[in-house]
């Protein structure tokens, strides 16, 4: 149960944050140089406040009564319930994880060589069949890392599904967390939970890793 | 001017960050022919290339395919197709799925891509690679894939821009060969942009010399070379002495303090011009049989021949013969009538002057800076 939703919530995760982060690493790497340093620190920038303290604002945001149910409520809207669903921690898992999905994504767009584009252009592919038939397999070794850099983390993490999912939507992190810290102290239960949690995110890998024909071009990192 | 060209550039004009890069540029291309565009880095060539393939936008004038106006056509839907200075292969498809890129995205079969694929590499001599990553092919190899690659399309006229600059000598002159062999054969339109006259000059059917983006001469090789309209042309084209002179008269020319026949009329009495002599056309002969004598100065061993500078009289002459002489010896040098070109004076003008090497002015200005901290020094 704490495997399959742990799985399934990072899974969702890394889904939102490749769909979100590829359109922005895009466009940023095809902005001047000055505007691409910019956008690349605002992009850096969360990563400069603790972890915790963005976590605890979006218990604030997303609370019953918090900032976006009050500004609902003057509105004269309904309010929402937010705080403690599975919808929450996703939240969470994007918003915290998607600088390590657009860096990679970045570099490996922004190192493409652009006359490779325009000899598609100029063997007669449009806008969209240069997009899917040379740039997007060009950026893959990007793709892999930043679903890699994303996932692992989302997958294991603990503070952000004790935070915003309140006690409904544990994940294999708060599971590991319990038994070291917890009440349910045991500390063999939690190493082998680790070591499982280890076996399976490896085994996540290898299969991406099929995506990428073995040779990284010039992409991102690979961990 | 009844055919249309195939090719056509009107009054054409680009600036990039203010600077312009082609000014009012013209130029009719037709079908079939091998053009070269010449000129040193920064002339335009490029940027006149990348006009054609729809990579740029002239700020003014227009482009024109077979009499049809294509400014506003995209690259992808020009019959146009180009071969990058770094070749520019998809480092992610092998040889074959390279060279089938254009047709599988015009829709081509599978089975005439097949045919045709083997028909392009067999062209290019590279039977037997279809498999291969294009990342471990050598330069030479890589470049054949690309030129696989546009002809695969069946392009109406294909751009190379600066192809062979990559190569190695040897490699160049056999690339050289199989691209003018290729054009030959298939007859298709060839744009070639290059700064290595030589390349322009073996390989082309017309040169179109260009500087400052501008074009400076168009014509046949023998005629760009034979016949220099100004100094920019006949410098940049192979070795030239170029002097002052003054025609007296018609098939009379007056410089180096003498006066002699030539084969050029209709400039104006006394009218003030540049005179071009190839050193290659200079005969070397003892110094009482000619009026122009001097001391050579260098001598360089150059395979098929030396290259003696000599001192006429302060300016300094190159010439190019096959015959050996002797550092410090004086000479005498001969001039035949048709050794002797004449331009009309322009813009370049004492741009290009003799031959004092690089070293000799050197000397001068290690010497004028040393008489200046001379003076500074008294002043002290």
């Amino acid at each position: 149960m704490f495997f399959l939703r742990s799985i399934w919530l990072g899974a969702i995760a890394t889904g939102i944050c490749l769909l979100v982060g590829y359109p922005l690493a895009y466009i940023i790497s095809r902005t001047g140089a000055r505007v691409q340093s910019v956008l690349v620190m605002l992009v850096m920038l969360p990563m400069w406040m603790n972890f915790l303290l963005r976590t605890y604002a979006w218990m604030t945001l997303l609370e019953d009564n918090g900032i976006i149910n009050t500004a609902l409520a003057t509105l004269g809207l309904p309010k929402l319930h937010m705080i403690n669903t599975s919808g929450a921690v996703v939240l969470g898992m994007v918003y915290n994880y998607i600088p390590y999905m657009i860096l990679p994504l970045y570099s490996a767009l922004a190192k493409m060589d652009h006359s490779v584009i325009e000899a598609a252009q100029d063997l007669g592919a449009n806008q969209r069949r240069v997009f899917t038939k040379v740039i997007f397999p060009l950026s893959m070794p990007g793709v892999i890392s930043g679903i890699t850099m994303v996932f692992v983390p989302a997958v294991s993490t603990f503070i952000i599904s004790k935070m915003l999912g309140g006690g409904s939507n544990l994940l294999i992190g708060d599971l590991i967390d319990m038994q070291f810290l917890g009440s349910a102290y045991n500390p063999n239960l939690g190493s082998a939970i680790s070591l499982v949690l280890m076996v399976l995110i490896l085994i996540c890998m290898g299969i991406m890793n099929q995506f990428d024909d073995g040779e990284t071009r010039g992409g991102g990192l690979m961990i | 001017m009844g055919e249309t060209p195939i090719i056509e550039l009107k009054n054409i004009a680009v600036s990039f960050d203010g600077e312009a890069v082609l000014k009012d540029f013209n130029l009719r291309i037709r079908g079939g022919e091998f053009v070269t565009l010449l000129g040193p880095s920064g002339c335009g060539k490029t940027t006149t290339l990348r006009i054609v393939g729809g990579f740029v936008h002239p700020d003014q004038g227009d482009v024109f395919f077979n009499g049809q106006k294509i400014n506003d056509v995209p690259p992808h839907k020009r019959e146009v197709n180009t071969i990058f200075q770094k070749y520019a292969l998809f480092p992610h498809l092998n040889v074959y799925d390279n060279v089938a890129f254009g047709m599988r995205v015009h829709g081509k079969s599978e089975k005439e891509i097949k045919s045709t694929v083997k028909n392009m590499l067999n062209m290019v001599n590279l039977n037997g690679f279809a498999h291969r990553n294009v990342n471990r092919l050598s330069g030479g190899q890589q470049q054949r894939v690309a030129i696989a690659r546009a002809l695969a399309n069946h392009p109406k006229v294909l751009l190379l821009d600066e192809p062979l600059g990559a190569l190695d000598l040897k490699l160049r002159k056999d690339m050289q060969a199989e691209l003018k062999k290729i054009q030959q054969q298939t007859g298709i339109t060839f744009i070639f942009v290059t700064h290595d006259q030589e390349e322009a000059l073996s390989m082309s059917d017309t040169v179109v010399v260009m500087d400052k983006g501008e074009i400076q001469q168009i014509g046949s090789p023998q005629d760009i070379y034979n016949e220099p309209k100004n100094a920019f042309v006949a410098d940049f084209i192979g070795e030239s002495n170029i002097l002052d002179g003054v025609m007296v008269d018609d098939y009379l020319a007056e410089f180096a303090g003498q006066r002699f026949r030539c084969v050029d009329k209709g400039f104006a009495k006394n009218e003030p011009v540049d005179v071009v002599i190839r050193p290659e056309d200079i005969d070397v002969v003892a110094p009482d049989e000619s009026p122009l004598s001097g001391v050579v100065t260098s001598v360089t061993f150059k395979g098929v021949h030396y290259e003696i500078i000599v001192d006429v009289a302060g300016f300094k002459w190159m010439i190019q013969s096959t015959d050996f002489q002797e550092e410090g010896s004086k000479i005498g040098l001969l001039l035949q009538p048709d050794d002797i070109h004449i331009m009309k004076k322009s813009e370049y003008s004492g741009m290009f002057g003799d031959y004092t090497t690089f070293s000799d002015e050197m000397d001068e200005d290690i010497l004028a800076s040393q008489r200046e901290e001379a003076e500074e020094e008294d002043e002290i």
